[in-house]
């Protein structure tokens, strides 16, 4: 234990001296988001021109701080000024920073996104009374962006494992009190209470007992697990830590999927560094606590959330989960007791054992205590990771941390939960984010996925696409599932394509609710929420599929005709030429004309026509068209 | 990437994989995804080897392995093109971005140019759902992507490799 405090001091010594010594520092995004975004043209920039005029500065690679949609971002640091965070910067803005901010001594106010102390600084603005941030409450979080990852002294220097110090001065018992009184839920999406959990793992005979986090973050429109696990991995590991100590496990696994390249590595280099300081082996900081860890690779299945699929995955086996009971908590993984947690969940520990149950729980709602981290992504206008209390109003986290539609145009719904969950109405904005109201609206939680939709997006085939993803993800062993789900996605396809019947949607209901009733997990038991919410709130665009044949925002391509309006096109051939059918043509200088035999609906052309002539447009709903598809498809089957 | 094409040369990297791990059934995913990193694909030589060396039968490690959707069985172009289907993604845009791509490659998703150029893969989430329509390129991610960057980005690539080409010859 002393060994870790003397490490701390130093630690503290070496923050203390980045943070206000003579070097300045450029804390760069370089999350995977920040490197797509640009943040090595950035950091290669930096160098080269702290190098070019000999500076005394330096370059930390950060994580991701949130705010993707101004990435790359990067913060810089240079005494005499507050801290700055500035972003979009590319290269050559970045030069320009460093030459203002850091060699002349000034703020770049076209730049910046706020200071990052609580007040103003002159004209700049705090960072955080930026609209994306204001009403956002930052724990998990709390060192995503602004340390980096890959030093471990930056985490012990601010508060790192201290929350394991006091865990391990409990009792196991006491540290489960901790957790069950802090209300903490699991934040994988299904919120089953943390505390208890680990009771059932705790009471349970067996030895050795596991712990397994779950790091395969397998919603298509979620990621925050990755943001949290390349910002901040020892946080995650610490809580792996705390909760192996309180249920007896002696070996952890960390199970993260293959595309997350960066958290791997980054989790790779946060275990060689907890060895090295003594918190991983036998008898962690001198006490009779003893664990290991290792990284297991998921290889590419969705279903691999799911527990015992899971399970049946780090033993060698395809990843198809197995009735429940027994629970993995009395057997699991090898048959013997394994506790399952979010990436998240895990997060929050650390901080709960640091600063007490009450000071968790002073956020959220009763029965939804603490925040929770969104993937805010979409038709929004400011997308990124965010992190709010429990119960903040949709609207306020679309409307506000959002800065709604991009577009401009009015907001439709948002989906949560994935695959799993469900899309939900811009009248039923008011509703407050927490398990109990989203699994009433028919969503759910979910493990963060947060995806907008605007006007022009299309519920229908909103559900046709995750209906896809469930079909192509069921494993297969249970029969409701792997046969109703494509019999669902059968009958969403017909009704994108101008094929449906008025009868289908009443059969999609039947075959949704007996899915949900029959399947073998979670997967199929959730897997027709969003058809099940869309018919809810949107059954007005299906029947429009239905009878119409119209598809009103254009998003059903076989629903979609492009025509070239004769009066207008100038015949200048841009769109002959980017037709992938070759379904154009025309004389050069004449009105062109689109074949409907050869049109595969794709839109290129109506990309492509220049803004001066603006000659192509498109028509859903066209109903001559759809009866002839109709009986085409009569005759053919 | 080693050139390991003689079936020998297979076997004899499948053996040192191995030898990496310890026994048991718990090991057979990571042998495979090292023998996927290694190699480019899982060949039917590779399991043989596998079954003399771990007493798992090939047709048993085939069964696991087509389970997941990481695991290939031909071999890959020399640059991997994976198109997201995220959620963001497809709400902004990604299938033009993918249907573009497999026009100016001549391929589907799931197979390889003929000149072994490129190989093109849609994964279910990259996990830059903010930045969206996102492509990864051998790992590195293009952020925004529209139909029209399409062709610089795969230019990027197509030169390098024809630059190799040259200096090989």
């Amino acid at each position: 234990m002393e060994r870790l405090r003397e490490r701390r001091r130093q630690a503290e010594a070496r923050w203390q001296a980045l943070m206000s010594g003579p070097e300045s520092v450029f804390f760069v995004g370089a999350a995977t988001c920040g490197l797509a975004a640009g943040a090595e043209a950035v950091i290669n920039r930096l160098q080269r021109d702290i190098e070019r005029y000999g500076l005394k500065a330096r370059v930390v690679r950060a994580g991701c701080l949130g705010p993707c949609c101004f990435e790359p971002i990067m913060i810089v640091r240079h005494r005499g000024l507050p801290e700055c965070c500035y972003g979009p910067v590319d290269a050559d803005a970045a030069g320009k920073i460093l030459e203002r901010h850091v060699m002349g001594g000034e703020l770049c106010g076209e730049w910046a996104l706020g200071v990052m102390t609580a007040e103003s600084y002159g004209r700049v603005p705090s960072f955080w009374d930026h609209p994306m941030m204001k009403g956002q409450v930052r724990r998990v979080l709390i060192n995503c962006g602004v340390i980096d990852p890959e030093d471990p002294d930056h985490y012990l220097a601010r508060g790192g494992y201290q929350g394991l110090e006091r865990a391990l001065s409990m009792s196991p018992e006491a540290v489960i009190e901790e957790v069950l009184a802090s209300g903490l839920r699991g934040r994988g999406g299904a919120g089953f209470p943390t505390g208890k959990k680990w009771q059932f793992a705790r009471a349970a005979a067996g030895s050795p007992k596991y712990l397994i986090c779950n790091a395969d973050e397998g919603d298509p429109g979620a990621f925050m697990n990755r943001s949290l696990l390349e910002g901040d991995p020892h946080a995650v590991l610490e809580g792996m830590l705390i909760a192996g100590y309180a249920i007896g496990a002696s070996e952890g696994y960390i199970y993260c999927r293959a595309e997350y390249p960066l958290a791997i590595r980054r989790l790779e280099t946060a275990i060689t560094q907890m060895r090295e300081m003594g918190l991983l082996g036998k008898r962690i900081l001198g006490t009779d606590f003893s664990f290991d860890l290792h990284i297991k690779q998921g290889a590419g299945a969705f279903v691999c959330g799911e527990e015992t699929a899971l399970i049946a995955s780090i033993e060698g086996m395809r990843g198809m989960p197995r009735p429940k009971p027994p629970f993995p908590a009395q057997r699991g993984l090898w048959g013997q007791p394994t506790v399952i947690q979010n990436v998240e969940t895990l997060g929050n520990l650390p901080h709960i054992l640091r600063n007490g149950a009450a000071w968790f729980a002073e956020v959220g709602t009763p029965q939804s205590r603490g925040t929770k981290t969104f993937a805010l992504a979409g038709k929004v206008a400011r997308t990124g990771l965010i992190e709010v209390p429990l119960g903040t109003p949709l609207r306020q986290i679309v409307m506000e941390i959002g800065g709604g539609m991009a577009s401009g145009k009015a907001p439709k719904a948002v989906q949560t939960g994935g695959p799993s969950g469900g899309c939900i109405p811009a009248e039923k904005f008011d509703l407050p984010v927490d398990y109990e109201s989203l699994g009433a609206a028919g969503s759910i939680m979910g493990s963060g996925g947060m995806i907008v939709l605007d006007e022009d997006s299309c519920m229908v085939d909103i559900a046709r696409y995750f209906l896809t993803f469930t079909q192509q993800e069921s494993c297969g062993k249970c029969v409701p599932c792997r046969v109703g789900t494509r019999a669902m996605l059968q009958l969403l396809e017909n009704i994108t394509k101008g094929l449906g019947r008025p009868e289908d949607l009443q059969q999609l209901e039947e075959i949704a609710e007996t899915v949900k009733a029959g399947s073998l997990c979670g997967l199929g038991q959730t897997a027709p929420n969003p058809v099940l919410t869309t018919l809810r709130y949107f059954r007005r665009e299906y029947e429009e599929h239905i009878e119409k044949g119209q598809c009103t925002a254009f998003a059903c391509r076989k629903l979609v005709w492009y025509r070239i309006d004769p009066e207008r096109c100038k015949g200048c051939g841009v769109c002959m030429r980017v037709c992938p059918a070759e379904a154009i043509d025309g004389e050069k200088g004449e009105p062109h004309r689109i074949s409907e035999e050869k049109c595969i609906h794709c839109g290129s052309c109506l990309t492509a026509c220049p803004p001066s002539s603006a000659a192509i447009y498109r028509e859903s709903g066209d109903l001559k068209r759809i009866e002839a598809r109709r009986q085409l498809a009569a005759t053919t089957s | 990437m080693q050139d390991n094409s003689s079936a020998d040369g297979a076997a004899g990297v499948v053996r040192e994989i191995i030898a990496t791990f310890p026994s048991g059934r718990g090991s057979l995913i990571p042998i495979l995804q090292e023998i996927q990193h290694r190699l480019g694909y899982i060949s039917p030589e590779s399991l043989k080897t596998l079954e003399q060396l771990t007493g798992i039968s090939a047709t048993e490690a085939y069964g696991v392995a087509t389970f997941y959707t990481q695991f290939r069985f031909t071999r890959p172009g020399r640059h991997k093109i994976q198109v997201c289907n995220g959620t963001a993604c497809h709400v902004r845009g990604g299938a033009q971005v993918l249907e573009e791509i497999e026009r100016r490659l001549g391929i589907s998703v799931g197979q390889t140019t003929p000149d072994g150029q490129f190989s093109l893969e849609r994964v279910a989430c990259l996990g830059c759902c903010a930045l969206s329509p996102v492509v990864a390129v051998d790992g590195k991610v293009y952020a925004g992507m529209t139909p029209k960057k399409v062709p610089g980005v795969l230019r990027e690539y197509a030169d390098q490799g024809a630059r190799s080409a040259r200096q090989e010859a």
